[in-house]
C-alpha cells in the first residue's frame, strides 16, 4: 500500500512521461507533437520538485526558531528548466507556423507525402 | 589581473557578441563583430591551453562562489584541446561562411543568422568547459536550441522538416539528460562533477546511479548522432545552409562525444559493472554497426551532403569503437579521431559549399569534369577525402592506425578488420565522386558552363588554410597523438 500511496507522485510523473512520449509518437500532427514534448518535460520538472519535498517542511525562509524546509535548489534548478522548455515550445510553435506556410499542412505524413513527391521529380 | 578570468571569458565573449550584433543589425558589420569576436574566442582558448600545459588544471568559480555550492569552470588536458578546436573551427568557417551566406541566406536575416551562430558557439564552449552537471543541460539546450535555428536557415523548405525532427529529438535527449542529471542530485546531493565522482561510489542506491547513468547515456548518444540514435543527422546536415553543415560537423557531435567521455569515464567512473556492459553489449556494436551500415548507406546516395553526413555518422562510429575499448590506447584513439574528424568533415564540407555556391547544387551524377571549371574545389575535396579514407601522411591516416592499433591490443582482430573493410568503403564512396569530378566527360546537355569558374577567394582561403592545417598534422601525427594521449590519461584517471 505504501509504495502506491506514499509514492504517489512518483507514479504521477511516470504517468505523465509516458503519455507524452505516446502522443509524442503516435501522433502526426505537429502541434500535437509538441503538446506531447511539453508534457513530457513538465512531467521532469514535477519529478524534480517532488525531489525536494521534505514531509512537513516549510519554505527556506529564515525563522526565529529552527525549522526543516524543502529543498530550494531543486525549485531553482527547474526554473532554469522551465525557461528552457518555454523556449523550446516557441521555436517549435515558430517552425511549425513556417512550416504551415510553405506546406499549407501540419500533418506529418501529408509533409512525407510531399517530400517524397519532390524527391522523385 | 585577465588571465584568471579567461574561462569565464571564453564563454562570455561569444554570448555577449550575440545581443550586439541583433542590435547592430547590418549584415556586413555583424558578420565582422561575430568573426572578431570568434577570433577572440580562439585566442582565449590558446592561451587557456598554454595554461594548462604549464600549471595544470584550472578551476575557476563562477562569481567567487566556491565549488561545491556555486558553479565552477574546469579546464583540464581534456577539454583545453577541445575548447580551441571548436573555436578554430568555427572561427575558419565563419570567416568562410561570408559568400556563401550572403547567397544563400535572406539579406534581412543576417544579423540574425550571426546571432544564433555566436549562440550556438557559447553554448557549444560551455559544454565544453563547465564543471558543473546541471550546466552542461543549461549550455547544450542554449546550443541546442540556436542550431535548430541555424538549420531552419537554408533554402529549401525541406530545411523546416528537418529542423522540427531535430528539436523533437534534440529535446527528447535533452530531458533524458535532465532525468538523469536529476537522479544524480537525488543519490548524491551534489551538482558538481568532481563532487560527484567522488561521492557516486558511496551513494545509498547504486540503482539510481544506474537510472542516472542509463538516462544520460541515451540522452547524449542522441545528442552525438551515434548509430541507431542517429535518424536526426542526415537531413539536418542535407538541408541546412552548407555553412551551418560544415560548422555542426566539425563541432556539435564532438562536444556531444566530449561530455559522454566526461561523464562515462570522469563522472561516473569505471568501476560499475554496468560501464562494461554498456561498452561491450551495447556502444561496441552500435559502432561496428555504425561504421559499416553507414558506409554503405553513404556509397548510394547521389547528393555529396547527405553522402557526407551518413559518412560522419560512421566515423562517430569509429570514435565510439575507440571509447568502447576502454583502453589508454581505445580512448587515445577515439580522442585523436575527434579531433581529425572535425578538421576533416568540416573542410569537406566547405569544398561541397563551394560547389553549391557556383552550381548551386551537389548532385553527383551532374558534376561531370568539374576539375575544369573548380580545380582549386576539386583537388581540396580530393584531398580531404583521401584523409577521410585514411591514406598515408593524412591525419585519417594518424586515427585509423591508433584505433587499429588499440583493438589489437585488446585482442580484437574481428573489429580491427571491420575497419578495413569500412575504409574500403570509404574508398568508394569518395572514389565515385573523384571518378565524376576528374574523369567523366560531359554527358549531359552541357549541365556545367565552361571556362574557370571558380569560388571566390574569401572561401577558398579559409578552406585551404584548414586543409593545410590538416595536412602538416597528418605529418606530424605525434603531435596530436601526444594531446590525445595525455587527455586518455586524465580521463582515465579520473578527477585530481
Amino acid at each position: 500500500m505504501n509504495t502506491i500511496l506514499g509514492l504517489y507522485n512518483y507514479w504521477i510523473v511516470i504517468i505523465l512521461m509516458m503519455a507524452g512520449l505516446y502522443i509524442l509518437i503516435a501522433r502526426y500532427n505537429l502541434i500535437k507533437k509538441i503538446i506531447g514534448l511539453s508534457v513530457f518535460q513538465t512531467s521532469i520538472f514535477y519529478l524534480y520538485i517532488t525531489m525536494g519535498k521534505v514531509d512537513g517542511g516549510t519554505a527556506p525562509i529564515l525563522l526565529d526558531e529552527p525549522a526543516s524546509y524543502s529543498n530550494p535548489l531543486v525549485h531553482v534548478l527547474i526554473l532554469t528548466a522551465i525557461v528552457v522548455g518555454v523556449a523550446t515550445t516557441a521555436v517549435a510553435l515558430a517552425l511549425i507556423v513556417r512550416i504551415y506556410e510553405s506546406y499549407d499542412t501540419i500533418e506529418e505524413d501529408e509533409i512525407k507525402a510531399i517530400e517524397m513527391q519532390e524527391q522523385d521529380s | 589581473m585577465i588571465a584568471t578570468q579567461l574561462p569565464a571569458l571564453q564563454i562570455i565573449i561569444p554570448l555577449f557578441a550575440a545581443p550586439i550584433i541583433v542590435l547592430v543589425r547590418r549584415s556586413e558589420l555583424a558578420w565582422i563583430i561575430a568573426v572578431v569576436a570568434n577570433l577572440m574566442c580562439v585566442l582565449v582558448a590558446w592561451k587557456l591551453l598554454g595554461l594548462v600545459n604549464e600549471q595544470g588544471i584550472i578551476r575557476y568559480s563562477l562569481g567567487g562562489w566556491a565549488a561545491p555550492t556555486g558553479i565552477e569552470y574546469y579546464v583540464d588536458s581534456v577539454n583545453a584541446p577541445l575548447l580551441l578546436l571548436v573555436a578554430a573551427i568555427s572561427a575558419i568557417v565563419l570567416l568562410y561562411a561570408y559568400h556563401s551566406v550572403k547567397k544563400s541566406v535572406d539579406s534581412n536575416k543576417h544579423y540574425l543568422f550571426y546571432a544564433a551562430w555566436m549562440l550556438c558557439l557559447s553554448g557549444l564552449l560551455g559544454m565544453l568547459i563547465t564543471g558543473d552537471a546541471f550546466n552542461v543541460f543549461v549550455f547544450l539546450e542554449i546550443s541546442s536550441l540556436s542550431t535548430y535555428m541555424l538549420i531552419a536557415f537554408g533554402s529549401d523548405r525541406r530545411a523546416l522538416t528537418a529542423s522540427f525532427r531535430y528539436l523533437v529529438l534534440g529535446s527528447i535527449g535533452a530531458s533524458f539528460i535532465l532525468i538523469g542529471i536529476g537522479f544524480l542530485y537525488a543519490a548524491t546531493g551534489s551538482l558538481n562533477m568532481l563532487d560527484l565522482a567522488q561521492r557516486i561510489p558511496d551513494a545509498s542506491s547504486e540503482r539510481a546511479i544506474l537510472v542516472a547513468f542509463s538516462f544520460i547515456s541515451i540522452g547524449l548518444m542522441i545528442k552525438s548522432a551515434i548509430f541507431p540514435l542517429h535518424a536526426w543527422l542526415a537531413n539536418a546536415y542535407h538541408h541546412a545552409p552548407i555553412t551551418v553543415t560544415a560548422f555542426l560537423a566539425g563541432t556539435a557531435t564532438k562536444v556531444s562525444l566530449y561530455v559522454f567521455l566526461r561523464f562515462l569515464f570522469s563522472v561516473f567512473g569505471t568501476q560499475y559493472n554496468f560501464e562494461y556492459l554498456l561498452f561491450n553489449v551495447i556502444l561496441l556494436p552500435a559502432a561496428v554497426l555504425g561504421f559499416l551500415i553507414m558506409s554503405v548507406v553513404a556509397v548510394f546516395q547521389t547528393d555529396l551532403r547527405r553522402m557526407l553526413a551518413y559518412s560522419s555518422v560512421a566515423q562517430i562510429g569509429y570514435i565510439v569503437a575507440g571509447i568502447s575499448l576502454a583502453t589508454q590506447a581505445g580512448l587515445t584513439a577515439g580522442y585523436v579521431h575527434i579531433i581529425n574528424h572535425a578538421m576533416i568533415k568540416t573542410a569537406l564540407f566547405m569544398s561541397v559549399g563551394c560547389i553549391i555556391y557556383r552550381l548551386g547544387h551537389a548532385h553527383r551524377p551532374s558534376l561531370d569534369n568539374l576539375i575544369q571549371t573548380m580545380p582549386l574545389t576539386c583537388a581540396a575535396f580530393i584531398i580531404s577525402g583521401l584523409s577521410l579514407i585514411g591514406v598515408p601522411l593524412t591525419v585519417g591516416f594518424v586515427s585509423k592506425f591508433t584505433l587499429i592499433g588499440a583493438a589489437m591490443e585488446k585482442g580484437w582482430w574481428m573489429m580491427a578488420a571491420l575497419v578495413l573493410v569500412s575504409s574500403v568503403l570509404a574508398i568508394i564512396y569518395i572514389g565515385r565522386v573523384a571518378d565524376v569530378m576528374l574523369f567523366r566527360k560531359q554527358r549531359l546537355p552541357n549541365p556545367i558552363p565552361q571556362g574557370r569558374n571558380e569560388a571566390p577567394l574569401s572561401m577558398l582561403v579559409p578552406m585551404y588554410g584548414l586543409i593545410f592545417m590538416s595536412l602538416y598534422l597528418g605529418v606530424y601525427g605525434s603531435k596530436t597523438l601526444a594531446v590525445a594521449s595525455e587527455a586518455a590519461t586524465q580521463l582515465l584517471g579520473g578527477f585530481r
